[in-house]
């Protein structure tokens, strides 16, 4: 068997505050093997972000790591220096983020932003940086890269936007993408295009990825395995077609039968959509404990 | 951008032409006027006749719609009138007295931008340590203290006790005459810079692509450098602008404190004696001025961002 590219070992997360800490994140731990997509999927609020940017360290106050490991290459990320993390950051650990017209500097030119890549971890001259950035949009499917790298963000669709995104973070060929609802804000078709986009460049070069998204269908058309999150805690993990058919966990079940179907008895106006019934609890109540059980629903419990 | 240009060059004409009608209509309906003020020496009433036959000479006996259109026809050909004391052009007199207030505006700007940018960006760097906290509360205490009263601390600190500073007066037109009245005047918009800089910034800092910077693995310097400075800059250049263009209307106190020889002093003797025409002058002046500066900072917003050039 060969080695995990990526390995977190039960990492804990807390929201530090005066009067204690309140647990976020517990006892999660997932391996990503080389070139494997994997998914993490979960209800808003469920965690899945702030495990992503626990791995990228970019973690800001009141939130921090509490306990657990992060081994990337065999490193622990969360114990390496600064300095080090930064090199390693975007070089080898590139991440693509929800809202494509919020994450580009809107002052400048998409191509300076694509360029700085080059520049800061291959040590070019932005002369050439712009060059590279140049094929790095043609290899996204941008047309007309030569005029497109001199335009600013405002000038472009949202699904352009988020392929220069791409284009930046695949830049230095990393060895994992974290990609963190990367089509949530665009439209369906849009969706489809950048999701394949996603999924042939990182298939090309091998890259693994960490595709974050609370939609099962996305999850189910790009990952290998898929990790289910509730309330801080990873309560299922399985091949994306064992996870699909069978799924163990009672959270698992309720939010496949909260997935509306084509065709199925409700689009008929018979049946009504399951909800998972009670809101996301409140972390400061919660125990170090298995805390899936109340939600009732697949349970076959009457909430 | 040049058609930009000409059209606001253009829309400060009516904006001329609104400020004279407002000067002329408060000064018809304020008491006291230059003939009484000249003749009266506070005792007795003046002549009613001297003050008829000197009214007639100014052509203050006109109605007044009659004068205003006067004034504007005069405007037309840069003609801003005589002045009713010394009988010289008024367009003389601003001549002589403008080039001391810009010298002081813009030394007050220079000193306000040169400490107040820098201070409130530090103290962004550092949101809550005790860097920021004193700097904000000096900012509070800067934009809260009259300038008069701040102007005489300083006079009775540097001029009286220490002696380092002339008290007031320009002097040979030396820096030294210069720096007390530059520091009272900039006070105020070094709060106010260093205040919105501080603002301007934290929410830079927590704009989403600031977070996409840092995960490209930039250091904290090279994402200040590259993505926070410019996008902060828009901030600053508005309230650096704002500031400048009042500047020479807020001016008008410390010349008067300092016996600094710019317009806002011209402008306080004119009123007091009801010289209308100059002070109608002065008053253009300091509308252009804040209209010119105005229309600058829209040019360099154009300059620093991408998306106000397509509008």
């Amino acid at each position: 068997m060969t080695e995990p590219l990526l390995d977190v070992r039960n990492l804990d997360l807390v929201l530090s505050r005066r009067g204690g800490n309140v647990p976020i994140l517990q006892d999660i731990s997932f391996q990503i093997m080389p070139g494997e997509t994997y998914g993490l999927v979960g209800e808003s609020g469920s965690g899945k972000s702030v495990t992503s940017l626990a791995i990228m360290g970019l973690l800001k106050k009141p939130l921090k790591v509490s306990g657990g490991q992060v081994v990337f290459q065999g490193q622990d990320l969360l114990k390496l220096r600064p300095r080090r993390m930064r090199d390693l950051r975007g070089d080898r650990v590139a991440m693509i983020f929800q809202e494509p017209m919020t994450a580009l500097n809107p002052l400048s030119t998409v191509g300076r932003q694509i360029a700085e890549m080059y520049v800061l971890h291959q040590g070019k001259s932005w002369r050439e940086a712009r060059r590279l950035a140049i094929d790095a949009l043609d290899s996204v499917k941008v047309p007309n890269p030569e005029r497109r790298v001199g335009n600013y963000p405002h000038q472009m669709s949202g699904g352009l936007r988020q392929r220069v995104v791409i284009a930046m973070a695949l830049a230095c060929d990393p060895d994992l993408l974290i990609a963190d609802e990367p089509t949530t804000a665009l439209d369906v078709t849009v969706q489809a295009e950048v999701l394949r986009l996603i999924k042939e460049l990182c298939a090309a070069r091998g890259t693994a990825v960490l595709f974050i998204s609370h939609d099962l269908g996305v999850i189910a058309s790009i990952c290998q395995r898929v990790g289910v999150m509730y309330a801080g805690c990873l309560v299922e993990e399985n091949d994306t077609v064992a996870l699909f058919s069978n799924p163990r966990h009672a959270y698992t079940r309720g939010l496949m039968g909260a997935l509306p179907r084509l065709g199925s008895r409700l689009t008929h106006g018979r049946q009504r959509l399951v909800d998972i019934d009670s809101v996301i609890a409140d972390r400061s109540v919660l125990t170090k404990t298995r805390f899936i059980t109340p939600r009732g629903a697949a349970n076959g419990e009457s909430a | 951008m040049l058609q930009f240009t000409i059209r606001r060059i253009l829309q400060v004409i009516p904006t001329i032409l609104v400020v004279a009608l407002l000067i002329f209509v408060i000064f018809s309906v304020v008491p006291g006027s230059f003939a009484a003020s000249l003749f009266s020496d506070g005792r007795t009433t003046a002549n009613p006749e001297m003050i008829a036959q000197l009214n007639r000479e100014l052509g203050l006996d006109l109605p007044l719609p009659q004068r205003f259109l006067n004034y504007v026809m005069d405007l037309a050909h840069l003609d801003l009138g005589t002045s009713f004391r010394t009988r010289q052009p008024v367009l003389q007199l601003i001549n002589d007295r403008m080039w001391a207030s810009l010298q002081l505006a813009v030394a007050a700007m220079i000193f306000a931008v040169v400490i107040g940018v820098p201070l409130g960006f530090t103290a962004a760097m550092r949101p809550g340590s005790i860097l920021d906290s004193v700097t904000m509360i000096g900012a509070v205490s800067g934009l809260s203290m009259p300038q008069f009263w701040l102007g005489l601390l300083l006079m009775y600190l540097f001029a009286l006790q220490l002696g380092w500073l002339p008290s007031f007066g320009y002097g040979d037109g030396s820096l030294r005459n210069l720096i007390l009245p530059a520091i009272t005047l900039g006070v105020t918009p070094l709060a106010l810079l260093a205040r919105t800089t501080r603002a301007g910034v934290l929410d830079v800092m927590n704009a989403d692509f600031i977070r996409t910077a840092h995960a490209k693995g930039m250091s904290e310097s090279k994402v200040v450098r590259w993505h926070v400075a410019r996008n902060a800059l828009v901030l600053v250049v508005t309230t650096v602008g704002l500031q400048f263009g009042s500047m020479i209307g807020q001016a008008v106190v410390i010349e008067k404190l300092f016996a600094w020889p710019g317009i806002g002093s011209l402008l306080v003797d004119s009123v007091a004696i009801r010289d209308i025409p100059v002070v109608q002058g002065t008053i253009l002046v300091i509308v252009l001025w804040f209209l010119l500066i105005n229309t600058a900072v829209d040019l360099i917003y154009a300059a620093i961002d991408p998306r106000i050039k397509q509008r």
